[in-house]
């Protein structure tokens, strides 16, 4: 964890979540806490003896989120609840709440120990790696409410989301592929074990009864493989050539097909013994590397909507009282209240109270906004410091933000309309494999028609592309893998493949090549004394607002005292009395009672934060953006093998900077809506661009899906990022170049193990051109070339990868 | 030699119980999840041992 790594040995810790103790912390009975919060899980479990949770692990608490119940107000619409819960019959319920905060063996034990916490559960399963918790209550006892409220007071806020339901379809995919494999692999091993007699030539000595009797085992034992495990490569087949396009999975079903009825043939008529090992043998193989691409990361979600940010439900005042309802019952009109912390679902007109908005969720950009009353405000931001109401102007569907999801772009799958590298391929292969067969067939016909079959069969066998249908499965699941273990987490394995197509590259500013949270702060002005840097520093520590604690944390050094008088007015600042002294912080009108022409947005776009002791202005604190380490580097490199752009939704101010990186003035776009973006990335592609978008925040959501492949960049990879294809912590920021790098050389590495294989399949082409393809040849050949391609693809991707500097 | 014919019949038996137990895993979720039960099985062992601090 890295909330460890940072602190002395001299430091107290927290005996509940391990965090440093600072000024704020609480004792009791020996132990310190560092906010009254964990005291409070830590006497929460204390009562119920379930104290063990910290025996476990180390440190393992999580700090709880100080919040309102209110939040879980609507789990008690029944409406909702339907939505919500997986089970129910009115006395026994099932729930699953998503829990990102889970992290260790401890939070597993408390979670699985929910019924001592609260006697109506009756059943609680942990599924850590998708981070999610089965709960099993009692109605009478308790409800779906209470429980979300007790584990939120427990610090693991339950993330509620109605559109949870669509990823059960996922597992019963894998469910299926493993029975397959199952099938498969006991069909083949079986098939071998009564093939043996044949590959080492005893079938001679035995009964010939035997002989007879191991074909038709063989037979009935390949019927399963055939129509069940193999059934997959048959539809995908059929799909392609119906979309007219001839797949990698056609020239596999050609093979599968060829070798059964040949061997059906041979078994039927005791001409031979089949080829059902090969056959068998082949489907097992293609379906492991289909495991082996299909790598998910469970707790990840990569097709996030703006539904998964919003709330579920909604304060709306009707004639004087308040009640909660769903989002979509909401309508134009309609009078809400949005208290701290809470997001704004839909583009509204502040009617009363003091608008301060944060908009980090879709800009990146964490500074809150101050709105004034009348005010529109769009859908999407959080409010900050008080509540506020405000009346309903447009639907949830409808909103600035939302609406970007009503676009096109979002209603098809995209990776449907590019051609994958194994398509292009296979179409050529198909053809080269036919003519082969075709002209082995027609060589031989003078002879007899019966070699000539022979001839055409076994070439449509030996050629099978078993070689490239692996190659292809296991070097990009390798490479996935590699690029997991680097922070990089994609969406499945294809993406390595459009990686490695990436014309463009187009960067979101805000949030993706500046930190979202790090800023740099300097002060102008008259210098400070270390008395007054404490002042300030005290005076920070009472505010939430993030400028605030931007600048508390700057200080790092400073000592904090007692505050009194405190007074924070909403999108303008903080005022207080310490000792003797009143030190107002804030907006420049604010504390230092004028206004400056530079006031606003100053030249190096950054916000100013001015401070005035007993009524003496002193200067001000300006927090701008920092860029992310190796910023330089990373674009240095990019530029020179792809076209890069900038959009920003920010203003031009840092135009002068990032001209240092980005040389073509005309590629970077500043002021740019999310249907803009949108619509740049449109246009890059019908120049036939292949387009890599770069992005972080919602506001980058409609051209992440637009784009070939968007990536999105998170500082905490639990956290929400909107829909993509991978997600980048921000700290690897810098490996970007490597990452394409690397994808493109996944292609080679393909085309490598398929070269290699090919050389076993040239020897085996010309003994199968000639007829002689005995079977002991043919299937010592097949595994030997599937597992050297398989072993082969891997052993080069890891040392590639290893050379890109990835571990 | 007819004992070969007995001996195929309970091999391929056999394998099929494996496989029928290899199914049944997979249907009942245990592919599912595959490390939760790795840190579950040591709860269940000291949850004995504090019934027992506990008498």
């Amino acid at each position: 964890m890295d909330k460890k790594n940072t602190t002395n040995k001299t430091d107290i810790l927290c005996y509940h979540c391990g965090d440093v103790c600072r000024d704020e912390s609480v004792e009791k009975g020996g132990l310190h806490f560092c906010c009254s919060g964990c005291k409070l899980v830590y006497e929460i479990l204390r009562e119920n003896d379930l104290c063990k949770y910290y025996e476990l692990g180390e440190k393992p608490g999580i700090t709880p989120s100080v919040r309102n119940k209110v939040k879980y107000e609507f789990l008690d619409d029944e409406q909702v609840k339907k939505q919500v819960l997986a089970f129910s019959d009115g006395k026994m319920s099932v729930v699953t709440f998503l829990i990102p905060q889970m992290h260790c063996s401890s939070c597993i034990w408390l979670l699985e120990n929910m019924h001592r916490l609260d006697e109506g559960v009756t059943y609680s399963r942990v599924d850590f790696p998708k981070k999610k918790a089965t709960i099993k209550f009692n109605e009478e006892k308790t409800s779906l409410r209470k429980i979300a409220e007790l584990l939120d007071s427990l610090g693991y806020e339950p993330s509620i989301s109605l559109d949870a339901a669509e990823k059960k379809v996922r597992s019963d995919h894998t469910k299926k592929l493993y029975y397959k494999i199952g099938v498969a692999g006991f069909c083949f091993g079986n098939i071998m074990l009564l093939s043996f007699p044949e590959y080492l030539g005893l079938e001679k000595l035995s009964d010939p009864e035997f002989h007879k009797l191991f074909g038709f085992l063989n037979l009935l034992l390949s019927l399963p493989v055939f129509f069940y495990s193999a059934s997959e490569y048959y539809i995908s087949a059929f799909k392609g050539l119906k979309n007219k396009v001839i797949n990698l999975d056609f020239p596999v079903f050609l093979g599968i097909l060829v070798s059964f009825i040949r061997s059906l043939y041979e078994i039927v008529f005791q001409t031979g013994a089949g080829y059902m090992d090969s056959m068998a043998g082949l489907v097992f193989l293609l379906l492991v590397g289909k495991v082996f691409q299909s790598k998910t990361y469970d707790s990840m979600n990569f097709e996030r909507t703006y539904k998964s940010y919003f709330p579920l439900s909604v304060t709306v005042i009707k004639s004087g009282t308040e009640t909660t309802i769903p989002l979509e019952k909401l309508k134009i009109g309609d009078r809400i209240l949005i208290r701290n912390n809470e997001i704004i679902p839909v583009d509204s007109i502040l009617f009363r109270g003091d608008g301060s908005v944060d908009y980090s969720f879709v800009t990146g950009e964490s500074s809150p906004v101050p709105k004034v009353l009348g005010e529109i405000i769009y859908a999407g931001g959080r409010q900050t410091g008080s509540l506020i109401e405000l009346e309903v102007i447009k639907n949830v569907s409808q909103s600035y933000l939302t609406g970007l999801w009503n676009n096109d772009t979002f209603r098809k799958e995209k990776a449907s309309s590019l051609k994958t590298f194994s398509d292009v391929i296979s179409k050529y292969f198909t053809l080269v494999t036919l003519i082969l067969a075709f002209a082995g067939a027609a060589y031989n016909m003078q002879e007899s028609p019966d070699k000539a079959l022979n001839v055409f069969t076994a070439i449509l066998i030996v050629a099978c592309p078993c070689a490239l249908a692996l190659a292809i499965p296991f070097t990009f699941g390798n490479i996935m893998r590699i690029f997991g273990r680097n922070k990089f987490y994609v969406k499945n394995a294809s993406v390595v493949e459009y990686l490695s197509r990436t014309t463009s590259i187009v960067f979101d500013k805000t949030g993706t090549l500046t930190h979202s949270r790090k800023s740099d702060i300097s002060f102008s002005g008259k210098e400070l004394s270390s008395n007054e840097l404490s002042l300030v520093k005290s005076l920070t520590r009472q505010s939430t607002h993030p400028l605030s604690r931007k600048i508390y944390e700057y200080l790092k050094n400073e000592e904090t005292r007692g505050v009194t008088d405190f007074a924070e007015r909403a999108g303008k600042g903080i005022s207080g009395r310490i000792g003797n002294d009143f030190v107002v912080i804030g907006s420049e009108e604010f504390a230092t009672g004028m206004t400056s022409e530079q006031n606003g947005l100053s030249a190096e776009n950054s916000s100013r934060v001015y401070l005035s002791v007993n009524g003496e202005s002193l200067g001000y604190f300006s927090v701008s953006n920092s860029y992310r380490e190796g910023l330089g580097e990373t674009i240095t490199a990019l530029e020179k093998k792809y076209e890069l752009h900038l959009l920003s939704g920010d203003n031009e101010s840092e135009r002068p900077f990032l001209e240092k990186y980005f040389r073509d003035p005309l590629q970077m776009y500043f002021r740019q809506s999310p249907e803009n973006k949108l619509k740049y990335i449109k246009a890059l592609q019908n120049e036939g661009s292949s387009v890599l978008m770069v992005g972080d925040g919602l506001n980058d959501a409609g051209a992440l899906k637009q784009s070939d492949i968007g990536i999105s960049i998170s500082e905490n990879v639990s956290n929400f990022s909107p829909a993509c294809d991978g997600i980048l912590e921000a700290e690897k920021f810098h490996k970007l170049p490597d990452i394409l790098k690397l994808s493109g050389d996944s292609i080679k590495i393909i085309i490598t193990s398929f070269a290699v294989s090919f050389v076993y399949n040239l020897v085996a082409l010309e003994i199968a051109f000639r007829g002689l393809l005995e079977p002991i040849i043919a299937a010592v050949l097949m595994p030997v070339s599937s597992i050297s391609v398989v072993l082969f693809s891997v052993l080069l991707s890891n040392f590639v990868a290893k050379r890109r500097g990835f571990g | 030699m007819s004992v070969i014919v007995v001996l195929i019949a309970v091999s391929v038996l056999v394998a099929a119980g494996f496989l029928a137990a290899f199914l049944w895993a997979v249907r009942n979720g245990q592919f599912e999840d595959k490390y939760t039960p790795s840190v579950r099985i040591l709860f269940d062992d000291e949850k004995i041992k504090e019934k027992q601090e506990n008498k």
